[in-house]
C-alpha cells in the first residue's frame, strides 16, 4: 500500500428507498478509482444498488467522550417521549 | 384539474421511470425524472416545509405564558421539533436542485403556500392543546401515508418526522383531556378551542377530489398515496372517538355514524373561508409572513458573521501553510 493513496469511506444503498450506510473504507488515488475498488471490495454478492465514496479527511466527527458536554442524550427529557402521556385506554393507540 | 398525459408521447425514459414507479420502487436524487416530477416534488415538499417552520408561531406564542414549568418545557420540545422537520423537509427538496435562499424567497414572495391552518390565532392556552391534538393529528395521517411517497429523500424525511410526530398529538391530547377534566371554566375553553380549531383542521387534507388542482398526476406519480378526501375522512373517524372520551363535542350537527360506509359522515366544510384564508386573507396571514420575514432579516448578521468568520479563517490557514 503506497502511503500517499487517499482513505476514503464507502457507503452503499443495499434497496433503492433505503438510506446508504457505511460499510468500510479503503485507499484509492482519486474518487473516480475509489468508486471502482468500493465496487469490486464492497459489492461481490449484489449487496447494493449505489455508492458513495467520501474522502476520510472530509469527514467532520463528534467523539464518544464528549457526549455529555456535546449531546447529552436529554434522558432527563422524558417528555419528549410519546409513552410519557398517560391516556385513557380507549385512545392510547394514539 | 390537470389531465394525465396519454401514454403515445411518453419517451423511453419516462417509460423506464413509471415502471418504477409502479412496481413500487423509489425514485432517488440522481435518477432522470420528468421536469413536471421534479417541479411538482419541489412545489409540495417546500410548502411543507414552510409549514412546520410557520407552524412555529401560533405555538411560540404561548411558551412564555405555559401555565406550568412542564407544560412549557414540552411546548419549547414541540416547537424545537418543527423547526427540525422544516430543516429536514428543505433538506429533501434541495436535493432536487432548489436552493434554500430560493425557496425562502418563494414564501416572502407570496408565491409559496403553507399550511392554512397556521393563519389562525392562537387565543388561549387550551389552543396548545387542540393544535397539538387536532392539528399535529392530521399532520399525522397525511406524514403516515406520504412515508410511502415514490421519492426516496421525501419518504425517509416523513419517516424521521412521523417518529417524532406521536408525542406532539399525544401532548396535545393530554392538554384537552386535563382542561376537560378541570373547572366548568377550564372545560369551556378546552370545547371553545375545539370549536375554532376543527373545521380549519379539515381544509389541512385540501379541496374534494374532484376539485384538487394537482391530484391525478400526483397520485400516478406516487407522491400522493391517498386523496384528500380519504385522508380527510381517515382523520374523522379516529377523532371523534377521542372528543367523546374526554366529553368534548365536534361542533358539527351533520356529524353521525354511517353503518353501511363503515364511516362517519360529516357536514359540509366552508370552502369559501378555505379559499380566502389560502389566498391571503385569514386572521394572521400577513402577521404569519411579516414576521418570517422580520426573523430572516434579523438573522442576517448571525449569516454574515459565519461568512466572514469562514473567510478569516480561510486566510490565516493560507497564511500558516505558506
Ligand atoms: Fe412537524
Ligand atoms: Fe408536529
Amino acid at each position: 500500500m503506497s502511503a500517499h493513496m487517499k482513505l476514503f469511506e464507502v457507503f452503499i444503498r443495499s434497496r433503492r428507498g433505503l438510506d446508504h450506510k457505511h460499510v468500510g473504507s479503503l485507499h484509492a488515488e482519486d474518487p473516480a478509482q475509489a468508486l471502482e475498488y468500493a465496487r469490486d471490495v464492497y459489492t461481490r454478492r449484489s449487496e447494493g444498488v449505489s455508492i458513495w465514496v467520501v474522502n476520510s479527511s472530509a469527514i467532520v466527527s463528534s467523539q464518544e467522550t464528549d457526549c455529555e458536554s456535546f449531546y447529552d442524550p436529554l434522558d432527563d427529557k422524558p417528555y419528549r417521549h410519546a409513552t410519557h402521556y398517560q391516556l385513557p385506554d380507549e385512545v392510547n393507540n394514539m | 384539474m390537470t389531465k394525465i398525459r396519454p401514454e403515445t408521447d411518453v419517451s423511453p425514459q419516462e417509460a423506464v421511470f413509471q415502471t418504477r414507479i409502479d412496481a413500487e420502487e423509489k425514485i432517488e436524487p440522481k435518477d432522470w425524472m420528468p421536469d413536471k416530477y421534479r417541479k411538482n416534488l419541489i412545489r409540495q415538499i417546500s410548502q411543507h416545509a414552510h409549514s412546520e417552520v410557520i407552524g412555529m408561531q401560533p405555538e411560540g406564542n404561548w411558551i412564555t405564558r405555559a401555565p406550568t414549568l412542564h407544560r412549557k418545557c414540552v411546548l419549547l420540545a414541540k416547537v424545537q421539533d418543527e423547526g427540525g422537520h422544516g430543516l429536514y423537509l428543505y433538506s429533501a427538496a434541495e436535493t432536487l436542485g432548489a436552493s434554500r435562499e430560493e425557496m425562502v424567497e418563494a414564501l416572502h414572495a407570496g408565491r409559496a403556500k403553507y399550511a392554512s391552518i397556521f393563519n389562525y390565532p392562537s387565543l388561549t392556552w387550551a389552543d396548545m392543546g387542540a393544535i397539538g391534538w387536532l392539528v399535529d393529528g392530521a399532520a399525522i395521517v397525511n406524514q403516515v401515508s406520504l412515508q410511502r411517497t415514490s421519492y426516496g429523500p421525501y419518504a425517509r424525511g416523513m419517516v424521521r418526522i412521523c417518529k417524532e410526530e406521536s408525542f406532539h398529538q399525544r401532548q396535545g391530547y393530554h392538554i384537552m383531556m386535563t382542561l376537560a377534566q378541570g373547572s366548568a371554566e377550564q372545560k369551556a375553553m378546552a370545547q371553545d378551542s375545539l370549536n375554532r380549531f376543527w373545521w380549519p383542521s379539515l381544509m389541512m387534507f385540501g379541496p374534494h377530489d374532484s376539485e384538487s388542482a394537482h391530484s391525478a398526476q400526483s397520485m400516478k406519480w406516487k407522491i400522493k398515496r391517498q386523496s384528500n378526501d380519504e385522508l380527510r375522512q381517515k382523520f374523522v373517524d379516529q377523532t371523534v372517538k377521542q372528543a367523546e372520551v374526554i366529553g368534548l363535542t365536534i361542533p358539527d350537527a351533520d356529524l353521525s355514524w354511517n353503518e353501511e360506509r363503515g364511516h362517519y359522515d360529516f357536514g359540509e366544510i366552508d370552502w369559501e373561508e378555505f379559499h380566502r384564508v389560502i389566498n391571503g386573507d385569514g386572521l394572521c396571514n400577513r402577521q404569519r409572513l411579516a414576521h418570517h420575514v422580520k426573523a430572516h432579516e434579523e438573522g442576517a448578521w448571525v449569516r454574515d458573521a459565519i461568512t466572514a468568520y469562514e473567510a478569516k479563517k480561510r486566510q490565516r490557514d493560507a497564511q500558516a501553510a505558506a
